[in-house]
């Protein structure tokens, strides 16, 4: 098996939309990215990151249904962690609305942080989505050593 | 209620002494409850995220509600390694209820480094005083308090 270009290492994670998921996949995904220069406070940051996308998938996607969530984390040549998390849900009708803080379509539970904490612990986030058609979201970390030696 | 007029956790399952196991696996959260002067202590073990936020709303408003007249909430969080905006949304939540139902205060113990980060980029640090020790933390209180 050839990795695709520019991908040194790559996992795929895949499991149902519930909430006992979430702590197994920003565990996972810390684990995988441990294999960078990461220090314990930049982990901390991914698995945050990741809690809030899992997490915004188990809430949001498929309503009262269970459907499935995709973790993908590689690690480029470059030394970057990409992290992508999709589903095949409802999706978001308008994203940038959905990302601006304090807004949540369940007040009272997560204070609409979700892409707050994500966008605060990751270089990069790039949100895709459209109704009917599912969200992808995808994140980018490059340990902050890295960027000094750089 | 305990004797010596301490609230504890039920379904002791985890310790005798009081645990109360919410779940097990990957995520969970283990809490204890018990009261001191006007205030509940609430001590948390494991993380505080989508599927243990819920059942740590559940326990405090049965604590506060079996505890009575007590006015204010201690959370004993350094037992907590993780928490993110469902676990902030849980706290946030409490701290409104205490504030308007019983003119009460609450006062986080001893968080780790990521938690507070994570509690710090919410907000919730203007709303939650932070103490070291209980002993600190119930002078806070004691502090803050208009009839003391």
């Amino acid at each position: 098996m050839t990795l695709p270009e520019g991908i040194q290492n790559q996992v795929t994670l895949e499991f149902p939309s519930k909430p006992e998921n979430v702590a197994f996949a920003r565990t996972a995904v810390a684990v995988f990215a441990s294999q960078l220069d990461f220090t314990m406070d930049e982990l901390d940051e991914i698995k945050v990151a990741v809690s809030e996308a899992v997490s915004n998938a188990v809430i949001h996607a498929y309503g009262q249904e269970t459907g499935m969530v995709r973790v993908e984390a590689a690690i480029t040549t470059r030394g970057e962690l990409v992290l992508r998390v999709s589903d095949a849900g409802r999706g978001i009708e308008d994203v940038d609305t959905a990302r601006q803080a304090q807004w949540t379509s369940r007040p009272e539970e997560r204070m609409g942080l979700g892409f707050t904490f994500m966008e605060q612990y990751m270089d990069h986030v790039d949100v895709e989505s459209a109704p009917g058609a599912g969200t992808r979201v995808t994140m980018r970390k490059t340990p902050a050593q890295a960027r000094i030696a750089h | 209620m305990t004797a010596d007029g301490s609230a504890t956790g039920r379904n002791c399952g985890y310790n005798p002494e009081s645990f109360t196991p919410v779940s097990r696996g990957c995520s969970y959260v283990q809490m204890e409850a018990r009261r001191m002067a006007d205030s509940l202590i609430v001590r948390l073990e494991g993380e505080l995220d989508l599927h243990t936020a819920d059942a740590f709303r559940a326990f405090v408003r049965a604590e506060m509600e079996a505890a009575g007249r007590v006015r204010n909430l201690i959370l004993d969080l350094r037992g907590v390694p993780f928490i993110d905006s469902s676990g902030i949304g849980a706290i946030l939540g409490r701290c409104r209820e205490i504030r308007e139902e019983r003119a009460g205060r609450v006062v986080a113990l001893g968080p780790r480094r990521p938690v507070r980060r994570v509690m710090e980029m919410a907000g919730l640090l203007r709303l939650v005083d932070v103490a070291e020790t209980q002993r600190e933390a119930l002078a806070l209180l004691k502090e803050g308090d208009p009839v003391s």
